[in-house]
């Protein structure tokens, strides 16, 4: 790969989507699966935790030019398994400690073994967790929606 | 594809003291050309990157200063294991390097297409690493300019008859022009564009 | 002369106590937590994250306790703050058609997919102080009704069908932005640096300068086209895994203006544009946002410069209010010397005229004896 060009093909969709849901994990979401993991694996870590900044761009007018629009605060971890798998993290904030656990997490899914534990004890749960609150987010918006109605006009 | 092991491992053990001990290493190497620097530090960088070379690039490059690497590092881990542990993209395009790591034994030809900088900010230019056989040994350079009392001597295996050449050329666009740092495995010696080779 | 002077610091180190004990206020009452300031004070909080340029509501709100609610002050420490962090890259530029809508509203039309949507907004209110919010009542759970299915067209791709209303601006989709945090300003600057520059601006500052506008100053004719405030993805490529990854979402809100345009030597009559982006729920200064960046294309759409708001580098130079903080509060810092020695200058040209009137009094009088 050339650092400059990341390619993005329909095989990284799977682990992109374990990234994003990682990301939006709640510490307690991530501690309570390590708990219940039958057997703890010794993670070496690469880099990190670590927090620092990501410039946020945003498009002049939308959807042209970009434009730095400001920083936002993202913490990251990349750890190596026994086994040699490498997992990594990234999330906006400056949790270490789910940093941690997202990169543990992002290397076990990688695993045959553990992949259908990450899974169904941590991705699934985010997933319904993250889907709930849009849906009620989205009722609660859409309540405030106008529904014009124009008025009968007396003119007979 | 996601990069494989050699270039996630390595790095400073201790990210704060390595890089301040690497760039002191630099800042008196730059401010006394011709004096050897020897990195102290294990940083598991990929071959055929050297251990000072590396230690220069995690010192120095991050998201900020894109990185351009020579073709012989191609096939090698290096670009990846920079990438990963300085947030450095690589460039293929010179004047947009903030950091050049060359090998002298591959070859070396002008700085004309580095980043030379402007002459109203010469310091955004291209800083040139090459990595030369050894240091300490071998053809003899005699160094002069600002940082060094009359005129000082340092040996190096590797680095071709016409650098001098190259560097007579970059001496004349001053102020702009490169700064070249020269690194043979631990050692380093720089040579800031304000140094004359006789 | 260099006159070094000690001796203040043990006012300092009890002033620092005092502020503390402060700050505190009253011990019986219980001291005011970070979620609490995150999720009652949240504009105050947006606000922060805004002009510090840092999205991060926890460290935010911090800053808002520490400061005591001095909200440019909470801004000076955030800001502070970022600069001991390292920069681990850029994020792809965000996408606002595909936010996540909290309120969405058009001056410009009634009836656009998606409808006028409200949200949480203080607009329809009476601006009638509440006595029931003195006490801690139980607040009701919010209505419900199902949403529209699909994304949100934005209003300018709308508008765009018809060609009368100009695109994103004329730099190019691939044009690399400049950053203001890494190369000094220059003027006259692009359009990317300017917005940077706005998004991080005082809120007070752009809304007078929008103000000045719309009474006359630099007139430009603005409809609001559309707000749209809600959450959208931030993403980076990130090298180690060759793909853009999901970071998490921040709230954003989105202003884009419509100003009427009769034409000029460099452009036909169309509706131009202005924009403004900002981190949070910042409606107010989106808006100002937008009618500022609107008034500094005068040159660009070939319109003549003659109010302040069009001026670029007076607007630029002076939208930041720590740069402005700093220079103003650095006044109360001792200037014991300088002052001794503009006093001692004073005195001088206070006797060099008075020793001036006697000798010219002096000789009138010799000119009257003779």
């Amino acid at each position: 790969m050339t650092a400059s060009q990341p390619s993005s093909s329909a095989e990284d969709v799977p682990r992109r989507r374990t990234a994003k849901l990682l990301s939006s994990a709640q510490l307690g979401e991530l501690t309570s699966a390590w708990e219940k993991l039958p057997y703890k694996p010794k993670a070496t870590p690469l880099r990190g935790p670590e927090t620092g900044l990501v410039m946020v761009r945003g498009r002049i007018g939308g959807g042209g030019a970009p434009f730095n629009l400001g920083e936002a605060t993202v913490t990251r971890a990349t750890i190596l398994l026994e086994s040699g798998t490498a997992g990594h993290s990234h999330a906006l904030g400056t949790d270490k400690s789910k940093a941690k656990l997202a990169a543990i997490f992002d290397a076990l899914w990688q695993e045959e073994e553990t992949r259908s534990f990450v899974e169904e004890e941590i991705l699934k749960p985010i997933e319904r967790r993250v889907t709930a609150e849009d849906r009620r987010q989205a009722e609660e918006t859409a309540a405030t929606r106008v529904d014009f109605f124009t008025m009968v006009r007396g003119d007979d | 594809m996601s990069m494989n092991a050699k270039a996630l491992s390595g790095g400073f053990a201790q990210p704060v003291f390595d890089a301040q001990a690497v760039f002191r290493l630099l800042m008196d190497g730059m401010s006394r050309p011709g004096t050897h620097q020897t990195v102290g530090t294990e940083i598991g960088q990929p071959s055929p990157l050297g251990e000072a070379a590396g230690a220069i690039a995690l010192a120095l490059c991050d998201a900020d200063t894109p990185v351009w690497l020579q073709s012989s590092f191609a096939k090698s881990a290096v670009a990846d294991w920079i990438a990963f542990h300085t947030g450095a993209a690589a460039t293929q395009d010179k004047s947009e390097a903030k950091f050049a790591f060359k090998q002298a034994g591959a070859g070396l030809c002008s700085f004309d297409l580095f980043s030379l900088g402007t002459q109203e900010y010469p310091d955004r230019s291209t800083t040139i690493i090459i990595e030369v056989a050894a240091i300490g040994e071998g053809r003899s350079l005699v160094l002069s300019g600002p940082g060094i009392k009359d005129s000082a001597t340092i040996k190096v295996t590797g680095l071709p008859e016409y650098f001098e050449e190259i560097w007579r050329g970059n001496r004349a666009l001053f102020p702009r022009g490169v700064d070249v740092i020269l690194t043979a495995g631990r050692t380093l010696v720089c040579l800031p564009r304000t140094t004359t080779i006789a | 002369m260099y006159v070094a002077v000690k001796g203040g610091e043990a006012a300092i180190n009890a002033a620092h106590r005092l502020l503390a004990d402060r700050r505190r206020g009253e011990r019986s009452l219980p001291s005011v937590t970070i979620d609490q300031i995150v999720e009652q004070l949240a504009l105050a909080v947006d606000r922060v994250m805004a002009e510090a340029s840092l999205y991060d509501r926890a460290l935010a709100a911090l800053a808002v306790r520490q400061s005591r609610g001095d909200l440019i002050e909470a801004i000076f420490l955030l800001r502070a703050y970022r600069t001991t962090l390292p920069r681990f890259g850029t994020s792809v530029p965000v996408d606002t058609a595909r936010m996540a809508i909290e309120r969405r509203i058009s001056a410009t039309y009634k009836d656009l997919p998606g409808g006028q949507v409200l949200g949480p907004t203080f607009d329809y209110t009476h601006r009638l102080l509440d006595p029931s919010l003195l006490r801690q009542d139980d607040v009701e759970e919010p209505a419900r009704k199902e949403p529209l299915p699909g994304t949100m067209t934005r209003v300018s791709d709308i508008l765009a069908g018809e060609g009368l209303i100009e695109e994103d601006g004329s730099l190019p989709d691939d044009r690399p932005a400049g950053d203001l945090t890494r190369e000094p300003m220059e003027f006259p600057m692009g359009r990317d640096l300017r917005l940077q520059a706005l998004a991080r601006g005082d809120e007070g500052f752009l809304l007078a300068l929008g103000y000045s506008t719309q009474r006359g100053f630099g007139r430009n004719h603005p409809f609001v086209g559309e707000i749209r405030i809600g959450e959208v993805e931030v993403e980076m490529e990130v090298p180690e895994l060759g793909f853009a990854v999901s970071l998490g979402r921040i709230q954003v809100t989105e202003c884009q203006m419509v100003n009427q345009f009769k034409g000029s030597a460099k452009a036909p009559p169309q509706f131009t544009r202005g924009y403004g982006l900002v981190f949070g729920q910042s409606e107010r200064k989106a808006m100002s946002m937008s009618l500022v960046d609107r008034a500094l294309r005068a040159e660009e759409l070939g319109e003549d410069v003659t109010a302040p708001a069009q001026d670029e580098e007076f607007v630029i130079s002076h939208a930041d209010n720590v740069q402005a903080t700093g220079f103003v509060e650095h006044l109360k810092l001792p200037h014991y010397v300088d002052f001794q020695a503009e006093l001692a200058l004073v005195r001088k040209m206070r006797s060099d005229i008075e020793a001036a009137k006697s000798e010219v009094a002096g000789a009138e009088a010799n000119s009257a004896e003779q």
